[in-house]
């Protein structure tokens, strides 16, 4: 066939050019186009193989998820686009695509013989950037290489942008033109942008809502460089274009970094005012520290800040929870709920955030850093890790939470599943997982556990969960660390766990360890930031969705949920760390429980989480990159309503939502993605 | 001239491969694919494929078996027996599997073990066919794509 003909020659010609081997050379792109392609059919594998080959791209095959996600691991650069069959036996595409997601931002091609619109739908939602349907042509895979350069166009775009707009206006212009031509993908970019909503009140917020995906992943190191920059412009100088300009990080776009900005502010704001906040999160949002967390008693939870503080938080968790929180700037009850943003979720990679250390009461700035609010972070693998471990605990809870819609795989947040878990306790677990729950509203703090994955899960999936709306803004308090005993130490990277939560949250460390710490951290302080930024992004809050597709923290991801479970003794208390009463607590604590470990006693004050419970959280956290926004509940009243006893995932999140809308959660901001949470109506 | 006779007959086997119905596009992107690098690419895929199937085939078979049926193992069974058989353009083949997952959904496990057979059969068909095909390109010296 002439075909043939045109290509072989085409292709003796250009592999005579410059093609090498791991060399994209520009001149002859596509070809030296870097692609990994998974199918767990042997027959299909040749043939794409070929076929990729025959379009000069350079091809690396695996029959399997697994060894697709540590090829991917090990090399994070090594691959600039990865194709994927949907149906393959244990990890299956789309569990792979959200992994993907929250680790690494690599554009991801669905494929399958399975054609139905739901199918496709369900890759589309989770962040493919296409989907092919076999059998594939040549034709079909010739084009491949336009998602890669659209990818890259979208992040210096928003670069670019981010450059000109003031902290307050992000636009989200950028995300627009994100979206690409494939099918898939449309929701993406606008749910990045949603997670500005907090002065913007974007409209993002309805798209990310229902799309995940957020891209930017904070991680401990990106929100460490974010930290750096603020402080060399000063705080209060510091407008994200700036910020961004400094940060010199491709792909991340001034929204990213705006909302980011907003809610280390907050989370400032609220470790500034809360100088003890160690109980903070402990009680954080949950107790009437709040007065601590100022007006964000949302994001008690996790007081980054004051964690970081306390400097069980390293600082780059801090960092992170801090941007996480910062969205909530002082927010009053308002939970933070960006949710939707989260889909970012901040992975935050906290290495430590320790919750629990009691130092992290700092988290006085109160701010709930809504670490998995939108601001995506990337939890970098090992923080999910952490996050794994502590999350474990907490993630089972939380992660279930914010894993339910993302597949527990995605440690998303271990964070958010606290936070969720919290809420949702239960339901989280059985929840799709995104369901922030509204478990934590107060723990939303949650240990933005930076589960590398759960982070991005969260992150990714916006953590639907927030769904509430409630934000988990992880306040990452530096020092407080929220120790999220993410594997990697907190990494949330994708969580933008609001570490509102303050103390307690830190706990959360992905360590896993310091449960003890956690617990009391934990408490209230867990950023639950109600807003489960999360969550929103994912699933709008209003709607249950607990759907935390990223979540990524092992929420879900019964995989991880074993450890988590079994870390997550958060008790009940530390779920409601969001800075509920701790009224709340009880009932939701127990919920938590069952959720599976709820990770922050959310809410409680009273009840410190333990720190085992914080522990839990972390591990929570730690498998999950927690990305879970969690809203920041407003901490005077998160009351975690959410938590009640049986926090069915509903019922989480009407709680959640309830509590948002008493406007306890978001201190002031509600960042809730969620579509109007009010936050008002959380019962108190 | 026997080489060019050889090489008709290969074309004439070819294309009747197609009208008939046996083999569809997909087929020829593999042909497509075939170039000095891989100067039998088809035939290995073909026995890649049936290699594979072997296994696949024995899946379903044991699906259909048990009782009480999993409808929904056997659709997935089923899902990737198809998946494999559209990777060497297996029209008829493949047309029967979509038949099957009909039955499937529809919880007919008779005609769910019908259409197997017939599947069965189109499959061991297709292969005595493709063999002698390859043969045959092998005595015209070249492969059909050439």
């Amino acid at each position: 066939m002439n075909l043939t003909k045109e290509k072989k020659s085409m292709s003796t010609a250009s592999s005579s050019v410059g093609w090498k081997a791991g060399d994209v050379v520009p001149d002859q792109f596509p070809a030296g186009l870097r692609v990994l392609v998974v199918d767990d059919e042997p027959t299909w594998l040749m043939v794409l193989e070929k076929m990729l080959r025959n379009c000069l791209y350079e091809v690396t095959k695996c029959n399997r998820a697994e060894t697709a996600l540590s090829l991917l691991r090990e090399n994070k650069n090594g691959y600039d686009i990865v194709i994927s069959d949907v149906h393959m036996p244990e990890m299956d595409g789309f569990e792979l695509l959200e992994h993907i997601g929250l680790e690494m931002d690599v554009p991801v091609i669905m494929m399958s013989a399975d054609g139905e619109k739901n199918v496709v739908m369900k890759g589309v939602i989770r962040g493919a950037c296409d989907y092919l349907i076999k059998p594939v042509g040549m034709e079909a895979l010739k084009n491949i290489w336009q998602h890669v350069v659209r990818k890259k166009r979208n992040v210096w775009k928003h670069l670019e942008q981010s450059g000109s707009v003031e902290e307050g206006d992000r636009q989200q212009k950028q995300s627009e033109d994100v979206d690409h031509s494939s099918s898939a993908n449309a929701g993406n970019r606008r749910n990045s942008k949603k997670r500005k909503d907090e002065e913007e009140d974007a409209e993002e917020r309805d798209d990310t809502s229902t799309l995940k995906k957020p891209r930017v992943v904070w991680s401990v190191e990106l929100h460490q460089q974010f930290v750096a920059a603020v402080n060399q412009l000063g705080i209060d100088k510091a407008v994200p274009k700036k910020i961004l300009e400094l940060m010199n990080v491709p792909g991340l776009t001034r929204e990213n970094v705006a909302s980011h900005l907003q809610k280390y502010r907050l989370y400032l704001r609220r470790s500034s005012g809360v100088s003890q906040h160690q109980n903070n999160l402990n009680s954080g949002f949950i107790t009437p520290q709040e007065a601590t967390y100022g007006p964000l008693s949302s994001l008690n939870g996790l007081d980054l800040q004051t964690l970081a503080a306390t400097g069980q938080l390293p600082a780059q968790s801090l960092a992170t929870l801090q941007a996480a929180g910062i969205g909530r700037s002082v927010v009053k009850s308002r939970i933070p709920m960006p949710i939707v943003d989260q889909r970012n979720l901040f992975s935050f990679e906290f290495p430590k955030l320790r919750i629990g250390d009691g130092q992290q009461q700092q988290l006085s700035t109160g701010k709930p850093m809504n670490l998995l609010h939108g601001i995506p972070t990337t939890l970098e693998p090992k923080q999910l890790a952490n996050l794994h471990h502590s999350a474990q605990s907490l993630g089972s809870m939380n992660m279930q939470v914010n894993a339910h819609g993302s597949q527990g795989g995605q440690n998303n947040s271990s964070l958010m599943q606290i936070s969720q878990s919290q809420s949702r306790g239960q339901t989280l677990n059985e929840a799709t997982g995104n369901h922030v729950p509204t478990l934590l509203p107060s723990s939303m703090a949650q240990p933005i556990l930076s589960n590398p994955v759960v982070g991005g899960v969260l992150a990714r999936n916006g953590l639907t969960e927030n769904g509430r709306g409630t934000e988990y803004n992880l306040v990452s308090q530096s020092s407080s660390m929220l120790n999220f005993p993410l594997n990697s130490a907190a990494e949330l990277s994708n969580n933008s766990f609001p570490l509102g939560t303050s103390p307690g949250i830190s706990s959360l460390t992905s360590k896993g360890v310091p449960q003890e710490e956690v617990s009391s951290e934990i408490k209230g302080s867990v950023g639950f930031m109600p807003s489960y930024d999360i969550f929103s992004d994912l699933n709008q809050h209003k709607s249950h969705d607990w759907e935390l597709h990223n979540v990524g923290m092992t929420f879900n991801a019964s995989q991880q949920n074993n450890s988590l479970q079994s870390n997550l003794d958060i008790g009940p208390s530390v779920l409601s760390h969001q800075g509920f009463s701790s009224s709340r607590r009880t009932g939701q604590n127990s919920n938590i429980s069952a959720v599976g470990k709820p990770m922050f006693t959310a809410g409680d004050a009273s009840e410190r989480v333990n720190a085992q419970d914080v522990g839990h959280f972390n591990t929570f956290f730690a498998d999950n990159s927690v990305r879970v926004k969690s809203e920041i509940v407003s901490d005077a009243n998160c009351q975690i309503n959410i938590f009640p006893e049986q926090f069915g995932q509903e019922d989480l999140m009407s709680t959640l939502l309830k509590q948002q809308q008493q406007g306890h959660i978001a201190s002031a901001e509600n960042e809730f993605d969620f579509d109007g949470y009010p936050l008002d109506n959380m019962p108190v | 001239m026997d080489r060019r006779h050889l090489r008709q007959q290969v074309t004439y086997v070819r294309k009747s491969l197609f009208d008939q119905g046996y083999l569809d596009d997909q087929f020829m992107q593999l042909e497509d694919l075939q170039d000095d690098a891989n100067p039998n690419f088809v035939e290995e895929i073909v026995a890649s494929f049936y290699s594979d199937s072997a296994r696949l085939i024995q899946n379903i078979e044991q699906a259909l078996v048990s009782r009480p049926v999993d409808f929904g193992k056997l659709d997935d069974c089923m899902h990737q027996f198809k998946g494999s058989s559209s990777s060497i353009g297996a029209k008829k083949v493949n047309m029967e599997c979509s038949q099957f997952r009909e039955y499937c959904c529809a919880g007919n496990i008779e005609g769910c073990i019908r259409t197997f057979q017939q599947i069965k059969q189109e499959h061991a068909t297709l292969r005595k066919k493709l063999e002698n095909f390859f043969q045959l390109a092998r005595q015209a010296g070249q492969a059909e794509t050439a």
